[in-house]
């Protein structure tokens, strides 16, 4: 029995040291290189322009209960925090829909902002909700909370990883190295906690706000998919084509 | 002879097991399992603010911890008060058990969730109860006044049906685990609900019609039979609340009472069959030796 409980204790140590974990570190692999980054032709450079409609009925945003940590629920005393599921905008436009470039786009490198995008967590909220970034752009979180909060992306093709960030503790910087449209990210000590995080190969994206409108601007002539994605209500594909300094209009419609 | 505090100390031991289930359980219903990102310490500490969801999965390790020992003080006291070397041998299996399950639980936290670990974890803690159950079973009075020996005829044997009922509910366990940590869909789970209160059902209305009149099987398949019924209410309720919250932005508390509780009462149907299977095996004679005594020539192995 003796050799049976140290056989026991020596297979879950091999089997912990044999798990190294559930993906491969997140090392970019030696693809095939783009071309190197070049100034965008800005003389001949392509707009497109639009806004995500909201129809149907307003669906009913939930008020988020946050008594179970009173430093979160005393951040928005007086006021219950919503949902920030589906936020439709007064002028009926849906706010929070990343747009992008889904195809076409030239293989290049384009060059990437050497400003971070941030993602703050204040009242117990993420701020933006969704947030668009390029590949190997900076993402900069920052808690602005007396709590303490983990963050948690949770890709399917970059690392996933998890880690913890204290109360006025110092901004994390982070990077994805790989396209991916959407990374949901949450927050395991507070569980309504939730954002989205597009990763793109290049900088055409944006992220509708309070007036529902979105404008991809420096294109190069070309034909192109453009995407709009929602998190609850998908996604939605149409194929335009633009010419030199030309600017288009596309809208897209959500229905509830 | 046996030993009233020590029986006593099993069935506390048995009992705070339960509350580990039921504390991990939340773990998961209130989707706490990563809130602490760092393990075997606890944001570095032995006791973090206790805020959010760090109060339930800070609180599995302290219970864990707690029944850990509690497993360290049973085999000791096994090993110097029981006669009886394979009791003091499920002791030590009791040990190995606790000890990979803190293992698989850690693994849980610094692999992000894997789905074959946390569906181990969660099935071996059903098999970690179901044995502190039964360590309580063998050290009870009324284990040590002796077996109430009785024949069971006909086919299939008792003790294939004895055998196959835990096998069936623990598969089920298996798929509900799997399910909860989303390797799998809930149709596996509502397939196997229907073989696993099948076989309780078989075995329990066989058990009713010929041995009613013995207290031990009686007891054990009564209460096999009341915690599954309980148990199919508890899934079906589970369900319905998760369906009916689905679009709720956090997990909501009918939710994750009656998920929990599916899930504690999962682990008693589990020492249930179990121990219905120990009382089978203890208190019917097997039909080969009945067939021996008959004359029947049984051929060797």
């Amino acid at each position: 029995m003796k050799s049976i409980f140290v056989s026991l204790i020596a297979a879950s140590a091999l089997f912990v040291v044999g798990c190294g974990g559930n993906k491969a570190p997140e090392t970019p692999k030696e693809e095939a290189a783009a071309p190197a980054a070049a100034p965008i032709d800005e003389a001949n450079a392509a707009t497109i322009t639009g806004k995500v409609s909201f129809s149907g009925d307003k669906p009913v945003m939930r008020t988020i209960d946050m008594s179970a940590n009173p430093a979160c629920a005393r951040a928005h005393a007086g006021a219950p925090p919503k949902s920030e599921e589906v936020v439709v905008n007064g002028n009926g436009t849906l706010r929070n829909v990343f747009v992008w470039i889904k195809a076409g786009v030239p293989d290049r490198q384009w060059p990437i902002p050497s400003t971070p995008v941030e993602i703050a967590q204040k009242g117990c909220m993420y701020g933006p909700h969704v947030i668009g970034v390029m590949a190997n752009q900076d993402i900069k979180i920052v808690n602005d909370d007396p709590t303490n909060h983990n963050i948690h992306p949770l890709p399917k093709v970059n690392q996933e990883w998890n880690e913890s960030q204290p109360p006025n503790g110092d901004p994390k910087l982070k990077k994805f190295a790989r396209e991916e449209v959407m990374i949901p990210v949450k927050c395991n000590v507070h569980p309504w906690m939730r954002s989205y995080i597009g990763v793109v190969n290049h900088p055409f994206f944006a992220v509708t706000g309070d007036d529902g409108t979105f404008s991809i601007k420096g294109l190069p002539p070309g034909k192109y998919t453009i995407e709009a994605w929602h998190e609850k209500f998908g996604t939605k594909d149409v194929d335009i084509t633009v010419g030199a300094k030309e600017s288009k209009s596309q809208d897209f419609d959500f229905k509830g | 002879m046996s030993n009233v505090w020590l029986h006593r100390y099993a069935v506390l031991w048995s009992f705070c097991t339960l509350f580990l289930v039921v504390a991990g359980g939340l773990v998961t219903s209130n989707d706490a399992g990563l809130s602490v990102p760092d393990w075997p310490l606890s944001y570095g500490k032995l006791m973090p603010a206790m805020e959010g969801n760090i109060f339930y999965e800070h609180g599995h390790r302290m219970v864990a911890t707690t029944v850990g020992l509690l497993t360290i003080g049973m085999v000791i006291w096994l090993l110097r008060a029981e006669r009886r070397r394979w009791l003091r041998n499920l002791g030590w299996i009791s040990l190995a058990a606790v000890v990979a399950q803190g293992v698989l639980g850690g693994m849980t936290v610094i692999f992000l969730l894997p789905k074959p670990v946390s569906i181990g974890h969660a099935c071996l803690a059903q098999l970690f109860f179901s044995t502190t159950v039964a360590i309580a079973l063998f050290t009870s009075e009324s284990w040590q006044r002796g077996a109430q020996i009785v024949d069971d005829t006909g086919g299939p044997p008792l003790h294939w049906l004895a055998l196959a009922a835990p096998a069936c509910v623990f598969l089920q366990l298996a798929l509900g685990a799997s399910a909860r940590h989303q390797a799998i869909g809930i149709l596996p789970h509502v397939i196997g609900a229907l073989l696993a209160t099948g076989m309780v059902l078989w075995i329990t209305v066989r058990i009713f019609m010929r041995h009613a009149d013995h207290a031990a099987l009686r007891g054990s398949a009564l209460a096999l039979l009341s915690v599954t019924f309980l148990q199919v209410f508890l899934g079906i309720a589970a369900y319905m609340s998760r369906v009916a919250t689905a679009d709720a932005p956090q997990p909501m508390p009918v939710m994750v009472g009656f998920t929990v509780a599916h899930v504690a009462v999962g682990a008693l149907t589990m020492a249930s069959s179990v121990v219905l299977a120990i009382q089978v095996f203890r208190h019917v004679r097997w039909p080969l030796a009945e067939m021996q005594t008959e004359g029947v020539v049984v051929p060797s192995a």
